[in-house]
């Protein structure tokens, strides 16, 4: 099953090519890493495939469908900044996801919460910054998606936290279903993944399996990294 | 969370070594199931597919034993288990001689200094 697929995709902002012709196939069951330095299109490919953004040319497809409303009901997005109501509760918050996605597994997400101390009843807007981040992080895993486009869900949380979560996409893990993460903490990410993505000025310049890469390169994905992004 | 990783040589090959520790030292006793792959990805921080890999590989070695619906067994060969421990060991030897070399001794001094390190300790 192919559950993400671009076609010559193109988005222009003004005179600036932010994505530049991507193709990219992406098969389900795989946990796939977007990276690159910062500016060149990850964020961008990410809302085209929730519909944030439409094209400006080429084409995209979720689970073989052009994004609309029946392929936002596949997808679990979680934004790289903070997107929920902060005068809400965490139990509140939890509903609403309910009340919104059918997909949504309540026990699974108050389990989670359970797990990690958080209290129902605390307003979102009152959590430090790391625990909004798992907030948001564990309503977006809850979900029983066919894509999960995380956009950046590790920066900005202490290194317990970023364990907690990367075990959290681990724990979930779904062979019929899709993980994209874009992120610059690569050393972190890089065990979790099948598949690195590497953008560069809106262009794939490599899509391959991080053992493939390890084993050609004999360098840690990390390590390729800055060695092609050098500055 | 999980295991370390060396940098460089692919995840799943360095699973592969973890797992054969175990099995030579008898962590995972011959005949013995293994933990399912869910299971194992979790308690290393790994993509399930990479223990997915790792896995295929030492049944491709014949060290583990894939059953259709119960899941995945260790061999229960001691003679093939024998082996792997040897073999694992006498890299490790090897290695040490490599290494003891470079330092410049001789390989009469490398075996002196090792019977020598059992009293130290």
């Amino acid at each position: 099953m192919i559950t993400l697929k671009c076609e010559g995709l193109t988005k222009n902002y003004g005179q600036t090519k932010a994505l530049d012709s991507v193709d990219l196939t992406i098969e389900s069951g795989r946990i796939v890493g977007l990276l690159g330095p910062n500016g060149s299109g990850k964020t961008t490919l990410i809302k085209t495939a929730s519909r944030l953004l439409v094209p400006s040319a080429g084409k995209i497809e979720v689970c073989g469908m052009r994004p609309s409303e029946k392929t936002k009901a596949l997808v679990a997005y979680l934004p790289d900044r903070d997107y929920l109501p902060g005068w809400m509760k965490v139990s509140e918050l939890v509903g609403m996801y309910r009340d919104f996605f059918s997909d949504f597994d309540s026990a699974r997400a108050q389990g989670m919460m359970n797990a990690l101390g958080l209290d129902g009843n605390m307003l979102l807007r009152k959590l430090s910054k790391g625990n909004k981040e798992k907030v948001q992080l564990i309503l977006t895993m809850s979900r029983r998606a066919k894509l999960y486009l995380l956009d950046e869900p590790i920066a900005g949380v202490d290194p317990a936290a970023r364990d907690f979560i990367l075990d959290t996409i681990l724990t979930n893990y779904d062979e019929e279903a899709t993980v994209l993460i874009s992120t610059h903490l690569i050393s972190d990410v890089e065990k979790v993944l099948d598949e690195a993505i590497f953008l560069k000025q809106g262009r794939v310049v490599l899509h391959k399996p991080v053992d493939d890469v390890r084993q050609e390169t004999g360098m840690s994905l990390d390590g390729y990294f800055r060695e092609v992004f050098r500055c | 969370m999980g295991w370390k990783f060396d940098e460089g040589s692919p995840i799943y090959l360095q699973l592969c070594n973890v797992i054969k520790s175990r099995i030579a030292s008898g962590t995972y006793a011959p005949g013995e199931k293994l933990p399912p792959v869910r299971d194992l990805a979790l308690e290393a921080g790994v993509n399930p597919n990479t223990v997915q890999r790792a896995y295929s590989e030492l049944e491709r070695d014949s060290l583990v034993n894939a059953d259709r619906t119960s899941g995945r067994f260790v061999t229960a060969d001691e003679e093939k288990i024998r082996t792997l421990r040897d073999m694992l060991s006498s890299a490790c030897i090897e290695e040490m001689f490599t290494r003891l070399r470079e330092l410049g001794l001789k390989d009469e001094e490398i075996r002196a200094a090792v019977n020598e390190w059992g009293y130290l300790k």
